[in-house]
C-alpha cells in the first residue's frame, strides 16, 4: 500500500480523509509532550493561565528523546506508551489538537473526544527510536526545559513514518487487526 | 582470596550500559529472523523489518536502540573468597551507570523520589541485588529495563488449588491485557512460588537467561513452550497491530513456597531485551 504524505498543521479535511490502517509520512512541525509536560499543560489550563503554545491543528508526539551527540539533531526518539496521557488528553483536544502520535491503546474518553473534535491517533513503532530519529531535522525546546527528556519540544520532521490506528470516526486498528490472527 | 579493584568494576559496568543500549543481542536478531518466516500479518512483517533496520542503524551510528534506555537492574554474584578493594562495591556500580549514561548519550530516566519525581540527572540509582556464592566468582548481570514493558507486569497470590492451570490463565490474561503497550514482540518472565518478592525476583532474573533457553526441569520447560504457543495465538502481533509474533520467548522459574500459597509474577520485557553479564 502506498504511504500517504501529510503536512502539519492538520486541517479537518486531512483528518477526515485519514482512515484506520493508512500508513502515513508526516512532514512539518510536531511537538513532543509526555507525562510530566501533560500534567503541567493541564494544570495551566485548570488555573486559567496561557499555554506556552497554540495547539490548533497541531500534532503531539508522546516521546522523550535520548540526548543528542554533539553536532546531531537528536538521539533516539521513538514513541512512549500513550494510555498514561489518556486522562490528560481531552483538554488539549478542546484546544484544537488534531493529531497524537504514540503507541498502544487509548481509552473511550479519548476516542469519543477524537470523534467529537475530529482528531486522529497515529502509532509509531515502539522501540525503533534510532530509525525514527532519521526523519527528525530540527529539535528545539518550546517550554518546560527543566523537565529534561520530558520537555515540550518542537521537532521539524520530514516523512516521519506512522500508521493511523484510530481515525476520527473511531475505527480502531488495535481492535480490528488482532482479531484476524486470533486462534 | 582474590582481589578485585572497584575501578575495574566501574569500567565494566559503564561499558556494558553503553553496549546493551547500542547493540541488539544476537539471539534477539536471530529471533526476529525466525519470526519473519512464520509471521502471518503483512503489517507485522513490515514492523519486524523496521526493527531489524533500527538495530542496524543503532549499531552503526552508536545510537540507542530505543530512547527509553532503561533503569539499570544489576544482579551481583560475589564469591565469599573475593576481596573488593579500593572503595565501595555499590558506589562503583553506580559510578559505572553514571559514566555510561553520560558518555553514551543515554537518556536519564530515573526520578529520585517516586512521588516528588525530580530526575536524578544521571540515571542512578540502579536496582542492585547481591548474591553471596562459594569460591572466588565475581559476576554482574546488568539489564537496562524499559518501563513500557515493566508497567505491564503483574503479580497475583494464587491459591494452591489454582495449580498450573491458574498460573497459565494468569500469564495469558496479563499478556492479553498488556496488548500493544509493552512493544511486542515481548519476552515474558514468569516467577512461580517463594514469597511475593521472591516470585518477582526470579521472574526478573528469568528475563536475563539466554533468549529462548529453557528451564532445566522438564515440567517447567513444557510450561514455557505451552505458554509461548498460547501467547502467539492471541493475535496481538508486532506492536499490537495483529499477527502471530506476540512473544519471542517465555522464561519461567520456580522456588519452593508455603503450603498456603502459590505466588505468581509476570515480568514483561520489550523486544530490545537488553542485558549482558560482566565477569571479572
Amino acid at each position: 500500500m502506498d504511504k500517504i504524505k501529510i503536512n502539519t498543521p492538520l486541517t479537518d479535511e486531512v483528518v477526515k480523509a485519514l482512515k484506520s490502517g493508512d500508513q502515513v509520512l508526516i512532514s512539518g512541525e510536531i511537538f513532543t509532550a509526555r507525562d510530566a509536560a501533560h500534567l503541567r499543560l493541564v494544570s495551566l489550563l485548570n488555573e486559567g493561565k496561557e499555554l506556552p503554545m497554540d495547539f490548533e491543528g497541531q500534532v503531539v508526539y508522546y516521546a522523550g528523546p535520548s540526548p543528542a551527540r554533539p553536532g546531531e539533531v537528536i538521539g533516539a526518539c521513538g514513541p512512549t506508551t500513550s494510555y498514561r496521557m489518556d486522562d490528560l488528553t481531552l483538554p488539549l483536544l478542546e484546544k484544537g489538537l488534531k493529531g497524537m502520535v504514540g503507541k498502544g491503546k487509548r481509552n473511550n474518553v479519548v476516542i469519543e473526544g477524537m470523534k467529537r473534535h475530529k482528531a486522529v491517533y497515529f502509532a509509531a513503532i515502539g522501540g525503533a527510536g534510532a530509525l525514527i530519529a532519521n526523519s527528525i531535522k530540527s529539535n528545539t525546546v518550546v517550554a518546560f526545559e527543566d523537565l529534561g527528556p520530558e520537555a515540550l519540544r518542537c521537532l521539524k520532521v520530514e516523512n516521519f513514518p506512522a500508521i493511523v490506528v484510530i481515525d476520527a470516526e473511531g475505527n480502531n486498528l488495535y481492535d480490528s487487526e488482532p482479531e484476524k490472527y486470533k486462534k | 582470596m582474590r582481589s578485585i579493584n572497584v575501578i575495574d568494576i566501574t569500567q565494566k559496568v559503564k561499558d556494558v550500559c553503553i553496549t546493551i543500549n547500542y547493540e541488539i543481542d544476537p539471539l534477539v536478531r536471530a529471533a526476529f529472523e525466525s519470526a519473519k518466516i512464520v509471521e502471518a500479518s503483512k503489517i507485522g512483517l513490515n514492523i519486524i523489518d523496521d526493527l531489524i533496520e533500527n538495530s542496524e542503524i543503532a549499531k552503526s551510528y552508536k545510537a540507542p536502540i530505543c530512547q527509553d534506555t532503561g533503569m539499570i537492574v544489576a544482579f551481583v554474584k560475589l564469591g565469599q573468597e573475593v576481596h573488593i578493594e579500593g572503595g565501595s562495591l555499590e558506589k562503583a556500580i553506580h559510578q559505572g551507570i553514571r559514566e555510561g549514561y553520560d558518555e553514551g548519550y543515554l537518556r536519564k530516566s530515573v526520578v529520585s523520589d517516586p512521588l516528588l519525581r525530580s530526575n536524578s540527572g544521571d540515571n542512578t540509582p540502579g536496582v542492585i541485588y547481591y548474591e553471596i556464592a562459594e569460591g572466588d566468582v565475581f559476576e554482574i548481570e546488568l539489564a537496562a529495563k524499559g518501563f513500557g514493558s515493566e508497567n505491564m507486569s503483574r503479580s497475583k497470590m494464587l491459591k494452591p488449588s489454582d495449580g498450573i492451570e491458574g498460573v497459565k490463565a494468569f500469564v495469558i490474561e496479563t499478556v492479553e491485557q498488556a496488548g500493544s503497550n509493552p512493544c511486542p514482540p515481548i519476552v515474558v518472565g514468569v516467577g512461580i512460588g517463594g514469597t511475593l518478592d521472591k516470585a518477582a525476583y526470579i521472574a526478573k532474573k528469568a528475563l536475563l537467561r539466554p533468549l529462548g533457553s529453557h528451564h532445566k526441569d522438564e515440567h517447567i520447560e513444557q510450561l514455557e513452550l505451552e505458554l509461548l504457543d498460547k501467547i502467539n495465538k492471541l493475535g496481538i502481533g508486532p506492536q499490537g497491530l495483529g499477527g502471530t509474533t506476540t512473544a519471542l520467548a517465555v522464561h519461567a522459574d520456580t522456588f519452593p513456597t508455603h503450603i498456603a500459597g502459590l505466588p505468581v509474577v509476570v515480568n514483561i520485557n520489550c523486544h530490545a531485551s537488553r542485558h549482558q553479564k560482566v565477569v571479572l
